[in-house]
């Protein structure tokens, strides 16, 4: 039943960081997704010292305040002359460095130590469980996620169009009088949640593999966005599975080979897609390098 | 203060301290280069992904020692500033999904040898989950004299290929012009910031030493628009910053390193954005304020120079 239970909660998490990652790959913003996993840390915590309960509606406020602030300075101190880049370093190294502070200051107090933080406590998933009324209803993180799940999905698809046009050309976006700030500030919310349900599962790196790997590797297999978010969710599920499967067999982190698993997925895709693949381009180009040089000869 | 002082008192702290010192001085000074050059979130995915290369050489030789880290760590420094070239060359991936693949796969694989090496039956092994997030105070005498070393050897090289490390930051198509090798010294320069990454690696960590790299150099810009002034500022600032990280972080128990050294550096910067001459919020605001004011003036002068003429006119 545990295995169930862990590839189940690996799945969602596949899903919910698969469908916003395909956004943050589009707009160019892969490293926002990262500073925005590391940076609801403090949020996490900060939460469980206010409200002294692991409530996931609680730390889910705290990290999408977390996020959204993040998000918001990144932005700020962009305008204000410095590099995006070293923006995006400056704010989620201080956030996360708050955030592991708290930890080992308070660390009796959270139940959260730094280990857990890195690597995520999928193995003890099933554990956790909730229970109503004397009656188990299943793990907490598998409820937490599948809510996660559900609203980014309708959020996303009430919106698609709109998404759809920020991600390509927010430029067209803002003529025609779609909101595009308020988009921006709503996907990054939408990342935050997808962070912070996952954060327990997978620890706060490996957030970042599931939101950019999965969404990288299927933006190398097709030119439609529909197609695409589906292709991110399938190979995040796929590199749950054998992840999962590879870390019986190693005895190691389980999160840690998931994101290899996806990792190998990417390097596969990069080189065997067949039309963004490296091999296929090469056969191309030499089909067309041996085409001219026939046509050529003809002409001669 | 007291502890402070408590804390001098003991030898190794003492060369700790100053280990530490040395290591954001340094890491300052490499940054400055690399925030230059647009690319502060390189520095932070080689510090990830020097973590699989630490723990494959850890694992092949059974030691724990900075050389052989150095070795592992720069080799998997040098995979990855090519996977990361050749993803941004060869696929339609830009460059910012390029880092966060090589960062989250290899850092991935760090923690799957990781937990490997928990697992296993590696002797010896106590500490190296210590790597993470840094533990000054746990440092030996030899690790603080490597990790000095190292740093001053950064500094030497960046004093001695100044000219060229600058020339790069601003026009390597101009230093190509010269005849200088800009891709060798670009190599260069990565090759330094992985040293600074081991260097740091006991004391700081890999999950935050990334700050060190970024966040002196960005506070430095804020102060001036020289480059040497600002290289010696940012490493001044590193230096203050790996100083307070050392010290707190001593004196107040189970406290990692890395991020009181990070926040440390953290508070500089909030310090530098504020009250930075011409780029300051605070000197903005006065400029605005200056602005607004003889704007007002001078249309006050305009208002009465005209308004004195309209009466002479009617006056004539």
């Amino acid at each position: 039943m545990s295995d169930f239970w862990i590839l189940l909660t690996g799945s969602l998490v596949a899903a919910c960081c698969g469908i916003v990652g395909v956004f943050l790959v589009l707009r160019k913003m892969a490293m926002i997704g990262d500073a925005i996993s590391h940076s609801v840390m403090p949020g996490i915590v900060i939460a469980f010292l206010i409200s002294g309960t692991r409530d996931s509606l609680v730390m889910m406020f705290a990290a999408l305040l977390f996020g959204l602030l993040t998000t918001f300075l990144i932005g700020l101190f962009q305008r204000s002359g410095i590099q995006s880049d070293a923006s995006i370093g400056v704010v989620f190294t201080a956030l996360f460095a708050i955030g592991v502070i708290l930890v080992s200051l308070f660390a009796r107090q959270v139940h959260l130590d730094q280990d857990a933080i890195l690597y995520g406590e999928i193995a003890f998933v099933h554990w956790n469980l909730w229970e109503v009324g004397g009656v188990s209803m299943g793990p907490k993180a598998v409820w937490l996620l599948g809510v996660t799940l559900i609203a980014i999905a309708a959020v996303i698809g009430l919106f698609y169009k709109q998404f759809k046009l920020c991600a390509f050309d927010p430029a067209l976006a803002a003529a025609i009088g779609i909101p595009v700030a308020l988009f921006h500030y709503m996907l990054m919310g939408l990342v935050s949640m997808a962070t912070v349900s996952s954060f327990e599962s997978v620890g706060a790196i490996l957030v970042v593999g599931m939101l950019i790997i999965p969404a990288s590797t299927s933006y190398l297999l097709t030119d439609r966005l529909g197609m695409m978010i589906a292709l991110s969710i399938a190979v995040g599920v796929a590199s749950t599975f054998a992840g999962y499967g590879a870390s019986i067999i190693l005895d190691a982190s389980i999160a840690g080979c998931i994101v290899c698993a996806a990792g190998l997925l990417f390097v596969a895709a990069f080189l065997l897609s067949p039309s963004h693949g490296l091999i296929s381009r090469r056969l191309r180009q030499r089909k067309l390098a041996a085409e001219t040089t026939a046509s050529g000869a003809r002409a001669v | 203060m007291s502890n402070f002082f408590t804390m001098l008192a003991d030898p190794n702290m003492r060369w700790i301290f100053f280990g530490c010192m040395l290591l954001g001085l340094s890491s300052g000074v490499i940054g400055s280069f690399t925030y230059l050059r647009k690319q502060s979130l390189v520095g932070d995915t080689l510090a990830h992904a020097a973590l699989p290369g630490i723990c494959i050489a850890f694992m092949l030789t059974g030691v724990k020692s900075i050389g052989i880290f150095l070795i592992g760590a720069t080799l998997a420094g040098i995979v990855a500033t090519f996977g990361i070239g050749y993803i941004t060359r060869h696929s339609r991936l830009k460059q910012d999904a390029a880092l966060g693949i090589v960062l989250s796969s290899f850092f991935g694989l760090g923690i799957v040898l990781l937990t490997f090496i928990q697992h296993g039956d590696y002797g010896n092994q106590a500490g190296l989950d210590k790597f993470l997030f840094g533990q000054a105070a746990a440092m030996v005498g030899s690790d603080v004299m490597t990790m000095s070393v190292m740093s001053a050897f950064l500094v030497t090289i960046c004093a001695l290929l100044f000219k060229q490390f600058k020339l790069i930051s601003f026009d390597p198509g101009f230093a190509k012009g010269l005849g200088y090798n800009v891709g060798l010294l670009e190599q260069l320069l990565m090759l330094l910031v992985v040293v600074a990454v081991v260097a740091g690696v006991q004391a700081v960590g890999v999950v935050l030493i990334a700050a060190l790299l970024i966040t002196p150099a960005v506070s430095a810009r804020y102060w001036t628009n020289r480059l040497g002034t600002m290289i010696i500022l940012s490493g001044a600032f590193g230096a203050l910053s790996g100083a307070l990280g050392t010290w707190i972080s001593s004196s107040v128990s189970n406290l990692p390193t890395g991020p009181v050294t990070v926040l440390a550096a953290t508070t500089v910067f909030v310090l530098s954005v504020l009250l930075g001459p011409e780029r300051g919020l605070l000197a903005k605001r006065i400029l605005q304020a200056r602005v607004k004011r003889s704007f007002l003036k001078e249309n006050e002068v305009l208002h009465t120079a005209s308004g004195d003429r309209m009466k002479g006119e009617t006056a004539g």
